[in-house]
C-alpha cells in the first residue's frame, strides 16, 4: 500500500498512471487530494490535512491525558492547575482510596468492579448463544412464522432505549426481579443488532455446506454447531466485543433495575458518587481515577480489537 | 435456561425416514427453527414488548409504584396524565415545555455540529495523501467506545468555572463562563450585546404551551452548550464511520471523469461527493436526531436539569417524576410522548429517503 502511495507521489501529473494505481480501489480520496492539480496546491492540501488531524488528535485524546494526569494530582493542584499534564506534587492519594488503602475513606470499588465483570460476562455469553441460534434460524431454517419473528427483531431496532426506562422497571418489579442479578442481566439479552449481525454472517456461508452436512447425516443442531458456527467466527468476535462494550458501559438499565448499593456496577457507583455534586470542585482526582479505572478494560479491548470496532458500524445492517 | 433449549434439539432429533429424507429433515428443521429462535423471542417479548404494553397501561393510572399496577389499587385516570403534560396549565406542563425547548435547541446544535464535524473527520481519514489514516480513525473513534458516565465525569472537570476549557479560552483572551451554573440562553446573550436586554412586549405576552415566545427563543443555555459539546465530541467518531462507509462506496470512475472534464476539487466536492453522500447524510442526521431526543445519562450526572431547568430533558423528567416523586403514571406518559416524537422523526426520515431514491 505504501508502495502505491510512492508511485502516486512520483508521477502526479500522469493521469494514466494514476488511473491504473487507483483502479486497485481501496480508500477513495475525495476532497483533500487532487491528482490533477499543481504540486504546490497538493503540498498545501497536505499541510492543511495534517494540521486538521493534529488538532483533532489533541481534541480527542487530550481530555483523556488530562484525566489520567489529574488522577495523580492533589485536590488543590487539580483545582489550581487543571491543564497541566505534570502533577506537582505527584500524589497517589486518589488511587490509594480506589485501592482501598485509605482507612478513612472507603469506596466499594472492588464490589463495583466485580459486579461489572459478572454482569458483562454473563450478558456477553448469553447474547452469543441467543444471537447465534436466532441468527442461524432466521438465515437458514425454514419454519412457519419466520417472517414474523424477523419483522419483530427489526421492529426492536426502532424502539428508542430511553423510552424503556420506566417500562423495564415495571416489568422487573412485577416479576419480582427488581434488585437482583437476574434483573440486571436478563433484560440485556435483548440484542436485535447482534441477531441481525449473526443472520448476515450465516447468510454469507454457502448453503451447500448445510446440505453436505445433512447428507452426511448430521441433524440441524449438529450442522449448526460443528459445521456452520466455526465459519462465522469473525461475527462471533464482533458480537462478543459489542456486548462487552455495551454492557460494561450500560448505565440507565442498572439505574432503574437496582437500588441496593451492593449491586452497583462501576458506572452506577461513579454516577451516584458524582451526581448532585454540582459545585464539583471536590475530589476530582478521585473521581477521575475511578473514571480512568472504568475505562481501562474497554481501552484494552479496543487496542487489541479496534478493527472489529471500526467495522461494526457497517455490519449492523443499519445502513 | 438457554443451554437446555439448545441441547433439546439433538435429543429430539427425528431420524430421517430413508425413503423421504427431505421431508423428514424439513420437519426437524421446522421444530428446530422455533427452538432456535425461542430464547430470543422470549427475551424480546418479556423484556421489550411486554414492558411497552405495561407502560401504556400505567400511563393511564395514578400509580405510585408500590403495589401491583394490575391489582386495582391504583386509580384509573384515563388520559389525564397526558392532559396535565400537554394541555393543563401547571408545573408539569411548564416543566415539559421547558424540556421540549431545551431539547429542540440541543438537537439543533448537536445534530448540526456532529454532522459537520464527523463529515470533516471522515474526509480527513479517507484522504490518501495523508499517512497514518488508520491511526487517526482509531483515535477519533476512541471517545465513542468509552462510557457516557466516565465521559460525563471528565467533562464536569473540564468545564468547571476555573477548569481546563476556561483556562484554554483565557489564553486567547476570552473570559469563559461558569458553564454548569450559567442558565442564560445563548440567543438572549447575543441579543443583550445588541442592546435587547428585556423581552419586547409582543414576545413576552404571547405564550405557546404556557411558555412565552421570549423564553422559547432563548437558545440553549450556557450549561446546555457544555452538554452539546460533550455529545458532539463523544458521538462524532461513530458518525465518522458511517460517512467513511459512504465515501468508500463512491465509484472512482465518476470522480475521475469529473476531474478529466476539468472540475476543480471544490466543484467535485460540491456537485459530486455531497450529491452521492446524500443518503449517508440523511442517515446520520436521522440517527443523531433520534439519539439527541433521548439524552439522559449526561443530564443525570452533570446537571440534573439545573441551572434554572435549562438542561431539563423529557427523558430526565420521565425518570425524576417516576423514581423521585413516585408518579409512575406521569413518567410513563412522558415516555410515550417521547416515543411518539421519535417515531414521527423516523417516519419523516423514511419519507425523505424515499424522495431521494425516486
Amino acid at each position: 500500500m505504501s508502495g502505491l502511495l510512492e508511485r502516486r507521489r512520483r508521477q502526479p501529473a500522469d493521469p494514466r498512471a494514476a488511473r491504473s494505481a487507483r483502479s486497485e480501489r481501496e480508500a477513495v480520496p475525495v476532497v483533500l487530494t487532487d491528482l490533477y492539480s499543481p504540486l504546490s496546491r497538493k503540498v498545501l492540501v497536505r499541510v492543511i490535512g495534517y494540521g486538521l488531524l493534529a488538532l483533532g488528535t489533541i481534541l480527542y485524546l487530550g481530555p483523556f491525558l488530562v484525566q489520567i494526569a489529574t488522577s495523580f494530582k492533589t485536590d488543590a493542584d487539580a483545582v489550581t492547575n487543571p491543564v497541566s499534564l505534570w502533577p506537582s506534587p505527584v500524589s497517589t492519594a486518589a488511587w490509594a482510596v480506589v485501592a482501598g488503602e485509605n482507612p478513612a475513606y472507603s469506596i466499594p470499588v472492588f464490589r463495583w468492579l466485580g459486579n461489572s465483570f459478572l454482569v458483562t460476562i454473563s450478558v456477553t455469553l448469553g447474547r452469543l448463544i441467543i444471537d447465534s441460534l436466532a441468527g442461524y434460524a432466521l438465515a437458514r431454517l425454514r419454519f412457519r412464522g419466520r417472517a414474523v419473528v424477523f419483522a419483530g427483531v427489526v421492529a426492536v431496532l426502532a424502539v428508542p432505549g430511553v423510552v424503556l426506562l420506566i417500562p423495564k422497571f415495571l416489568v422487573l418489579n412485577q416479576l419480582g426481579m427488581f434488585d437482583s442479578y437476574a434483573g440486571m442481566i436478563l433484560p440485556l439479552f435483548c440484542d436485535a443488532v447482534g441477531i441481525l449481525l449473526m443472520k448476515t454472517a450465516f447468510e454469507a456461508v454457502p448453503a451447500e455446506l448445510d446440505e453436505a452436512a445433512r447428507i452426511d447425516g448430521a441433524g440441524v443442531f449438529r450442522t449448526f454447531w460443528s459445521v456452520i458456527l466455526p465459519l462465522v467466527r469473525p461475527a462471533l468476535v464482533t458480537v462478543t466485543i459489542l456486548s462487552f462494550q455495551g454492557s460494561w458501559n450500560e448505565f440507565t438499565h442498572f439505574l432503574v433495575a437496582t437500588s441496593d448499593p451492593d449491586l452497583a456496577t462501576m458506572n452506577l457507583g461513579i454516577a451516584r458518587l458524582t451526581a448532585g455534586d454540582l459545585q464539583g470542585s471536590q475530589q476530582f482526582p478521585l473521581k477521575l481515577a475511578l473514571a480512568t479505572l472504568s475505562t481501562i478494560p474497554i481501552a484494552i479491548v479496543y487496542v487489541f480489537f479496534s478493527r472489529y470496532f471500526l467495522r461494526s458500524g457497517n455490519a449492523t445492517g443499519l445502513k | 435456561m438457554t443451554a437446555t433449549v439448545t441441547r433439546d434439539t439433538p435429543a429430539g432429533r427425528t431420524r430421517p425416514v430413508r425413503r423421504r429424507p427431505v421431508s423428514g429433515y424439513r420437519l426437524q428443521e421446522r421444530r428446530a427453527g422455533w427452538l432456535f429462535v425461542a430464547p430470543a423471542v422470549i427475551v424480546l417479548v418479556v423484556f421489550l414488548f411486554a414492558p411497552i404494553v405495561m407502560a401504556a397501561w400505567v400511563s393511564l393510572l395514578d400509580w405510585n409504584g408500590q403495589s401491583s399496577p394490575f391489582s386495582g389499587e391504583a386509580e384509573f385516570v384515563g388520559l389525564s396524565n397526558y392532559q396535565s403534560l400537554l394541555a393543563d396549565a401547571g408545573l408539569l406542563r411548564g416543566d415539559f415545555m421547558l424540556s421540549v425547548r431545551n431539547t429542540l435547541y440541543y438537537v439543533l446544535f448537536n445534530v448540526t455540529g456532529v454532522v459537520v464535524l464527523s463529515f470533516v473527520l471522515a474526509l480527513a481519514v479517507n484522504s490518501y495523501v495523508l499517512r497514518g489514516r488508520s491511526f487517526f480513525r482509531t483515535v477519533f473513534y476512541f471517545p465513542a467506545i468509552t462510557s457516557s458516565v466516565a465521559i460525563s465525569v471528565l467533562f464536569l472537570f473540564l468545564f468547571q468555572g476555573s477548569g481546563v476549557v476556561n483556562v484554554v479560552l483565557s489564553w486567547v483572551g476570552i473570559d469563559g463562563p461558569t458553564w454548569f451554573t450559567d442558565p442564560r440562553g445563548v440567543l438572549h446573550i447575543v441579543l443583550g450585546w445588541a442592546g435587547v436586554d428585556a423581552a419586547p412586549g409582543a414576545l413576552a405576552d404571547t405564550t405557546v404551551g404556557g411558555l412565552s415566545l421570549w423564553n422559547w427563543l432563548s437558545g440553549p443555555s450556557v450549561a446546555m452548550c457544555a452538554l452539546i459539546a460533550l455529545t458532539i465530541w463523544a458521538s462524532s467518531g461513530t458518525f465518522m464511520l458511517f460517512f467513511l462507509v459512504g465515501l468508500q462506496d463512491i465509484p472512482v470512475e465518476l470522480e475521475e471523469a469529473a476531474a478529466i472534464d476539468g472540475a476543480s476539487a471544490w466543484q467535485r466536492f460540491r456537485h459530486l461527493t455531497l450529491l452521492l453522500m446524500r443518503r449517508s447524510i440523511v442517515l446520520v442526521i436521522t440517527l443523531a436526531l433520534i439519539s439527541s431526543w433521548q439524552v439522559f445519562d449526561q443530564v443525570f450526572i452533570l446537571s440534573q436539569g439545573a441551572p434554572a431547568k435549562t438542561t431539563l430533558t423529557p427523558a430526565y423528567i420521565s425518570y425524576v417524576r417516576s423514581f423521585g416523586d413516585g408518579q409512575f403514571g406521569v413518567g410513563a406518559a412522558v415516555a410515550f410522548v417521547l416515543f411518539a416524537i421519535i417515531i414521527v422523526l423516523t417516519l419523516v426520515q423514511r419519507w425523505v429517503g424515499r424522495e431521494r431514491r425516486a
